[in-house]
């Protein structure tokens, strides 16, 4: 990554025009050609330096429901564990993490009620207790890493 | 006091934006990135067979009501070398959740904060803060950074690394 690379990206993690050429106003504040920017765009987004560029929406706001789940899983069961969770495709990303409550999920479900289905139904499927953490309140989003 | 599922189901009305089918066609064009060509606007525009200026202004409209909370790009934190991602988790008293949630907020190197439900006795904390840095030590860090900005409302605090990706398929809406 050169420094273009790097003045580009910590440009764009503030924001974007919405203008009907944004990549002008943007390459114009860079010093550089409106091409060049686009360029450089698509090759960061290429080698996933960059995992998005675009509107962020609020999920919420859509109309979805959300939730954080955690399970403490024992240790001999954490494949089978995670195989159940994984194949419901209202999971959208599960990690492991390094504490008792050791698998971290994040539930999509269009209604609130589907949440609670959902971790009902992995709590009868893998016999462990579920932890919903739904957010109650929200402070903030956004993440500006200088690079 | 509030229950906690009374006041989760109230923010859940009050966060209802009305969008209609043009709205929801131009989240579908959009979610997955921003066209990279120099009217990026006119592409989506022209898929939907309205006028450009019309994409905008609805594009606005969402920015404004929070339906998209920004324009941006988003770095792989991992390909920029962020490789020790926590979530630090605070418990700290429910009549000053919000005060603290606000004021740990704003510390530039927290990508995400939020109040979630205890439960008790396993698990203690009501606030979560997610930070990300080059490496644990670093983290850690930040959480000294956090606990100083939290004070004496600190109980007890934790973090929690990730040490593998089980699943990541991020969110996709469906119309």
């Amino acid at each position: 990554m050169n420094t273009l690379d790097r003045k580009i990206i910590n440009l764009l993690q503030k924001g974007f025009p919405l203008s009907e050429q944004p990549y002008l106003e943007v390459a114009e504040q860079l010093g550089i050609e409106e091409s060049e920017l686009i360029h450089r765009l698509a090759d960061l987004l290429e080698k996933k330096t960059l995992s998005r560029f675009g509107p962020m929406y609020d999920a919420q706001k859509l109309g979805g429901a959300f939730s954080l789940v955690a399970i403490n899983v024992p240790e001999e069961e954490y494949d089978r564990v995670t195989e159940i969770v994984n194949s419901f495709s209202e999971v959208a990303h599960n990690y492991r993490r390094d504490h008792d409550l050791n698998m971290w999920f994040v539930l999509a479900t269009d209604t609130p009620e589907k949440i609670h289905a959902v971790n009902s139904q992995i709590e009868k499927m893998t016999g462990l207790k579920v932890y919903n953490m739904p957010k109650l309140d929200e402070y903030y989003i956004g993440l500006n890493l200088p690079v | 006091m509030m229950s906690e599922a009374v006041k989760q189901d109230q923010a859940g009305m009050e966060n209802k934006i009305v969008l209609d089918e043009l709205d929801r066609k131009i989240v579908e064009l959009t979610q997955s990135g921003l066209p990279l060509v120099s009217r990026p606007y006119d592409d989506i525009s022209e898929q939907l067979g309205i006028d450009p200026s019309e994409v905008i202004s609805r594009m606005k409209r969402m920015l404004d009501s929070g339906v998209i909370r920004r324009i941006a790009a988003v770095p792989n934190h991992y390909a920029l070398g962020y490789k020790a991602n926590g979530m630090t988790v605070w418990d700290v008293p429910d009549d000053k959740v919000n005060e603290l949630g606000q004021k740990v907020g704003q510390l530039v190197f927290v990508s995400h904060c939020y109040h979630r439900p205890r439960f008790l006795p396993e698990w203690p904390y009501n606030l979560f803060a997610m930070v990300h840095a080059h490496n644990r030590d670093d983290a850690r860090l930040l959480v000294d950074k956090i606990a100083e900005v939290i004070g004496s409302d600190d109980r007890g605090h934790d973090i929690l690394f990730s040490t593998q990706i089980l699943k990541k398929t991020g969110l996709r809406f469906n119309q």
